[in-house]
């Protein structure tokens, strides 16, 4: 389904241009994919890439409308941080996104926009992503002093840690989690949907899942 | 005489407070009386939503997002599934679409209902609410009799919605349209001229539109600063880009203006409910694609390949291509968007929840600085916070 119209989306296009031209040195990528612009930036430049944005009258990204995480444990910089754009002016969104690890900082914006105060430090709780130049990197959504990053992809889904009333005691007490069934996670890989090529020897192909009854 | 200094000293305000409108626990800096800073902590409601997402299939994730902001259930499901059929490149059949828009509508009215009425409770007069909540009732009804459910409803699909609105609905709904016109009208003689409503509300929590923007401020907030922006008009989706109504801005920019502004969202909400139920086209309300859409009860008893569709619908669910999308749709508190990414897996690989009360609730700080302790309230009330959306 198509929310945009054939002009809108070649003007996304044309802002992309325009954006890769303007900050050549800052901007790895530009890409139109699912009718919306995702511009792939250098960690250290991302302040100057959104202020560029939100200054340029080309651009006019006044707002930032989210920031936030995703984890690709596979990758050598494994957080991608995300920010989404909006201009209301030109009635355009952006998607400017960059790469981080554990130990590389990724420069604050909150001196561009106020509102990436809260989002970051919900990638800092989350992720553990960490923003240099942030005037009150706290956790925010999870307990006083909980421990690790929770939307980490091999943090556990139910968590290590839970916290009960306790009678005897008259108080809160944490307490290891412990699950009475072991925690089922199925697996939908299937063998049988467009898995083989018709133009190779169905002999000479690994089908998916083929490394389970031997590994 | 002898001058006495006043010292400063914190304040809790929550986790239980009726006036925090949920969890929210508020350390609030004061001098005397007078609020110098106001720093919220929350995460009290969290409950991991987004991890919880990546664990299950498209179609078992739905629900959870009735349970983000439980005063304006659709609104939500509507972003994460315009989301799921972005990616899945499906085009949902017409009536499908004019249910959807009447139904968001439906929900906003929930909300604006809840919470003009409770804020008006928070500052002070109680009848209000005893009065809206009837009104509030009769739509959850309407709820009820399309999905099964008042508030939890899982009644958008990707594709659709789950079922067709049973015969009769439609006239009701238009029937309660012109009933509800007389309540807004009863509702704004108790307020709008209300003297302690106007002390407690007037040139209380101003935020210009710079801040506005600054701070990532959306929905009735930012229009009642005097911005005329609004998703449905701006960036349309479903059918209302066939809908005629207006986008009502605020000029003060105080707490006033956006008890106004919600009032009359409220009207301009109806006159697209009634366009709705008048332009109401006949067909299928959800696409006819069996590889996305489960087949119908009847059908899955009697046709084999039906029943295989469902099985396999409902144990593994569908695949997604992979592919990255922000999707948002304008909520009754706001900008509400889906960041959706898929690897290509019958399950999200992330799920983003951009609420708005988030960013709102941020800017609790800048709107309260100044102002007296008995203010945060009505500051709390004007930006229409609900912890579901705010914790995930």
């Amino acid at each position: 389904m198509s929310f945009l119209s054939t002009e809108q989306i070649e003007a996304l296009e044309d802002l992309g241009q325009h954006i890769a031209s303007a900050l050549a040195d800052e901007v790895r990528e530009t890409r139109v994919a699912f009718e919306e612009l995702m511009v792939t930036v250098n960690r250290h430049d991302i302040v100057r890439v959104l202020t560029f944005l939100r200054d340029d009258p080309n651009c006019m990204f006044v707002q930032l409308v989210d920031v936030c995480g995703v984890d690709w444990p596979e990758r050598d910089d494994r957080f991608e941080v995300v920010y989404n754009l909006l201009s209301l002016k030109h009635n355009q969104r952006v998607r400017v996104k960059l790469f981080a690890s554990e130990d590389t900082p990724v420069p604050s914006v909150v001196e561009v926009f106020k509102a990436a105060n809260w989002f970051e430090r919900e990638v800092w709780d989350m992720y553990g992503v960490f923003f240099s130049g942030h005037p009150d990197l706290r956790r925010i959504l999870t307990d006083y002093g909980f421990e690790g990053h929770p939307l980490r992809k091999d943090f556990p889904l139910t968590g290590t840690m839970e916290l009960r009333y306790d009678d005897a005691q008259a108080r809160c007490v944490y307490e290891p989690v412990r699950l009475t069934q072991d925690f089922r996670n199925f697996d939908f890989m299937s063998p049988w949907e467009g898995a083989l090529d018709p133009g190779v020897a169905a002999a000479s192909q690994a089908l998916p899942g083929d490394e389970k009854a031997t590994g | 005489m002898a001058q006495t200094e006043i010292k400063s000293y914190n304040l809790n305000f929550g986790p239980q407070h009726p006036a925090a409108h949920g969890v929210l626990r508020l350390i609030l800096e004061l001098s005397g009386e007078v609020v110098d800073r106001a720093d919220p902590h929350i995460g009290l409601l969290h409950r991991g939503t987004e991890k919880l997402i990546e664990y299950k299939t498209y179609v078992q994730a739905l629900p959870y997002f009735d349970r983000l902001d439980y005063a304006c259930p659709l609104n939500m499901e509507h972003a994460y599934v315009l989301a799921v059929e972005k990616l899945l490149g499906i085009e949902v059949p017409r009536r499908g679409k004019y249910i959807r828009t009447l139904y968001s509508e439906i929900t906003r009215i929930i909300n604006h209902i809840m919470n003009t009425t409770s804020f008006a409770l928070d500052v002070g007069a109680m009848t209000p609410m005893l009065w809206g909540w009837e009104e509030r009732e009769h739509l959850l009804e309407f709820c009820e009799r399309v999905s099964g459910a008042r508030m939890h409803m899982a009644y958008y699909r990707p594709g659709g919605v789950a079922k067709d609105m049973p015969v009769g609905l439609a006239e009701d709904i238009y029937a309660w349209c012109d009933r509800f016109e007389k309540f807004l009208v009863d509702m704004e003689t108790l307020l709008d001229e209300n003297r302690i409503f106007r002390q407690r509300t007037v040139d209380i929590g101003i935020v210009t539109q710079e801040d506005a923007l600054n701070w990532g401020f959306t929905g009735p907030v930012l229009r009642a600063s005097g911005l005329a922006w609004d998703l449905r008009k701006s960036q349309p989706y479903d059918a209302f880009e066939e809908m005629d109504f207006d986008i009502p801005i605020g000029k003060t920019c105080d707490v006033y203006a956006r008890y106004l502004v919600r009032m009359e969202e409220m009207r301009q909400s109806m006159r697209i409910m009634r366009q709705c139920i008048e332009k109401m086209p006949d067909g299928p309300v959800k696409v006819e694609d069996n590889k996305v859409v489960p087949p119908s009860r009847p059908e899955m008893k009697r046709s084999m390949e039906a029943l295989i569709h469902h099985f396999k619908l409902y144990t593994e669910g569908f695949k997604v291509p992979p592919g990255e999308t922000y999707t948002a749709v304008e909520a009754a508190t706001g900008e509400f968007g889906v960041y959706l990414v898929s690897d290509g897996t019958n399950r999200p690989y992330r799920c983003k929840i951009r609420s708005p009360g988030f960013a709102h609730l941020q800017g609790l700080d800048l709107l309260s600085k100044g102002h007296m302790l008995a203010d945060i309230p009505a500051n709390i009330g004007s930006i229409d916070v609900v912890f579901g959306e705010i914790d995930r």
